[in-house]
């Protein structure tokens, strides 16, 4: 990272910072939805971007991270403080056991990504036949009625936009961090030629495994945040197929493999959704998919004009070296 | 599937052995559909080598096709199959043509990911063009019942489980004797070595997928006979598809045929035994088990 890039970042992470006071509520609740599909598509990275695992199942680890938290709140009162240590542990074992399925048995490519999305449907219907979660008719978080609990993460909609801040920044420097590391050159090489990697000593198995499991257990804490942001949980919404696209939207748009790329496509994606609903709003439609059609056009788009993302492009605009950083 | 049809005697509290007789032939009716849709899937996947993730959408689109034509002329939807499976067929080789054919060389999560793209545009455009709620078919023998045996089966599902059975022998016809349908298949084989043979791998290839989506769409106008057009099932009919690919065999005719069958009637039996809302969970454990005990499918071929 150049010094431009610095001082860049540090005004980026500045004006994030002071949002709050001048922002009303509605651009706040849009900002804490980029912060939150930024995170996300961060953690989704560590698998696609870096060790080159393509998952279409990710709404999987945001689910189990929402539902562990939120039923470790509502039935014994446990603390999202706490239960935020079990979200991450379940959901790293899932990902875990699909990834030590998957590896072991040597399913790859399309199976694999094949298989996320089969463990993500199985979730989906399991979650709607068990009571314990609420079953098809939901979960649901009480609402601190006395101005909120900061400790249970009840609170006001700044408290929220600064934990998902800080969160987002968190994976940030943890995704820069891993790309750095020892592990993070291992993934590289497996994205780059699995074999070339394997012949130099590279063990296929664990460093797929251990990206597997980052990227589930990040995800998760994506999932707790979602719980008591919301307050409520449906399987259908939660386990969704579309859910699991909108995490890689962000990513692929910004730029897969990238650490800013992420930030950038949630920047990008998520106010041209609102625009987007706003126009329509505006202009009495009533037109439902419409926002989804353009989501799937901007994909299209990205993929075949620009299929390395709009960051390490915008990068080079703003002269910050390689965009790969 | 959650748009199942409901199945004759599904709740008659006692069992017999004709019951479940029963059970399994509707299954097995229906799942010659799933096989005839994983079968346009399988071809595309054998010979293009890219997964089509908007397999579901384009037989949702077929199914719109059939009820279309069935409210503006009348049209019986197995006589509207051949209609709607030429604008499929010009859709497919067109997206083959313009979008997909610079991405055959592209990493697999590309192809993967630009497909999906495809997907969201065509699930939101018949969301758009139709609206959420379903809409289904009359035909004048939708409440009849033929008796074979001891089976009774309703006369949509023999009719278009015939009709599945007529549309599958054709394309294996084409592909094992047509000049064609060989040409396509050395292209599948080798596509350096067809090459050099001298045929032009771009238009088999646009050919292939414009052949695939012909196929998904004639299944969508049969389905439409058991299940109403909704367009939420699209992606619930693309992932059935690639389950019944994968358990039967990526590549392998057959055994897309075979797998459909297979998951028609697990699907029927799990619907009528368990309850109805937890029979899909039965086709993804099916399919997490083929792909740890067999990766290759049942019918397929080692790589």
């Amino acid at each position: 990272m150049n010094a431009r890039a610095a001082v860049l970042l540090a005004l980026f992470a500045g004006a994030l910072a002071v949002a709050p006071l001048v922002a009303d509520r509605y651009v706040l609740s849009v900002l804490t939805t980029v912060l939150w599909f930024a995170y996300l598509g961060q953690a989704w990275n560590v698998m696609m971007g870096f060790a080159g695992l393509l998952s279409l199942g990710h709404a999987l680890y945001v689910g189990l991270g929402a539902y562990v938290s939120a039923a470790l709140f509502v039935h014994f009162g446990i603390g999202p403080w706490l239960g935020l240590w079990a979200a991450m542990l379940a959901a790293g074992a899932a990902g875990a056991f699909i990834g030590v399925l998957g590896f072991r048995f040597g399913v790859r490519g399309v199976h694999f990504a094949l298989l996320t999305i089969a463990f993500s449907e199985v979730a989906r219907i399991s979650f709607d036949h068990m009571a314990w979660f609420g079953g098809s008719g939901g979960l649901f978080i009480p609402v601190a009625a006395d101005g909120g609990d900061p400790l249970n993460l009840r609170g006001s909609p700044t408290l929220f936009y600064y934990v998902i801040l800080v969160l987002a920044l968190g994976a940030l420097a943890l995704a820069r961090l891993l790309l750095h590391s020892r592990l993070g050159y291992r993934w590289l090489a497996i994205r780059e030629d699995p074999e070339a990697a394997e012949a130099v000593g590279v063990d296929l198995f664990t460093a797929r495994i251990a990206a597997v499991v980052v990227s589930a257990a990040l995800t998760a804490l994506g999932g707790v945040f979602q719980a008591f942001y919301f307050s409520s949980l449906f399987p259908e919404q939660v386990f969704s197929m579309g859910r699991s696209i909108e995490i890689i939207l962000p990513a692929i748009i910004g730029g897969i493999g990238t650490v800013f790329g992420p930030v950038l496509g949630a920047v990008i994606l998520t106010p041209l959704g609102e625009v987007l609903a706003w126009a329509l709003e505006v202009s009495g439609l009533d037109l439902p998919g419409l926002k989804q059609l353009f989501y799937g056009v901007a994909l299209v788009v990205i993929v075949v004009y620009r299929p390395d993302g709009v960051w390490p492009w915008l990068a080079r605009r703003l002269g910050l070296g390689a965009g790969d950083r | 599937m959650a748009g199942n049809p409901t199945l004759p005697f599904q709740r008659v509290p006692w069992m017999s052995f004709d019951y479940h007789l029963n059970i399994v032939a509707s299954g097995l009716l229906t799942g010659l559909i799933y096989g005839l849709a994983a079968l346009g899937l399988s071809v595309i996947f054998g010979v293009v080598r890219v997964v089509n993730f908007a397999h579901g959408e384009m037989m949702v689109a077929g199914m719109y096709g059939a009820v279309l034509l069935s409210g503006l002329a009348g049209l019986d939807p197995v006589l509207a199959a051949p209609l709607v499976a030429a604008v499929l067929f010009v859709f497919g080789w067109l997206l083959q043509r313009r979008l997909v054919n610079r991405f055959v060389e592209r990493p697999e999560h590309m192809q993967f990911i630009l497909l999906l793209g495809v997907a969201t545009i065509l699930l939101n455009a018949l969301l758009l063009v139709f609206g959420p709620d379903s809409r289904s078919v009359q035909v004048p023998y939708g409440f009849d019942t033929v008796e074979l045996g001891p089976l009774l089966l309703d006369e949509v599902r023999l009719r278009a489980g015939a009709a599945a059975i007529v549309v599958a022998a054709a394309l294996f016809a084409f592909f094992r004797f047509s000049r064609t349908g060989k040409a396509i298949r050395a292209c599948a084989d080798n596509p350096l070595g067809a090459r050099v043979v001298g045929l032009d791998i771009d238009r088999l290839y646009a050919l292939t997928f414009g052949i695939g989506s012909a196929v998904v769409g004639i299944a969508g106008t049969l389905m439409v006979l058991l299940v109403d057009a909704r367009p939420q099932l699209a992606p619930e009919y693309t992932l059935l598809s690639f389950i019944i690919v994968i358990v039967g065999g990526l590549g392998s005719l057959p055994g897309a045929l075979l797998g459909g069958v297979l998951i028609g009637v697990s699907e029927a039996l799990a619907g009528f035994l368990l309850t109805p809302s937890l029979k899909t969970l039965f086709s993804y454990l099916v399919l997490i088990l083929v792909l740890l005990v067999r990766p290759q499918g049942l019918l397929g071929k080692r790589s």
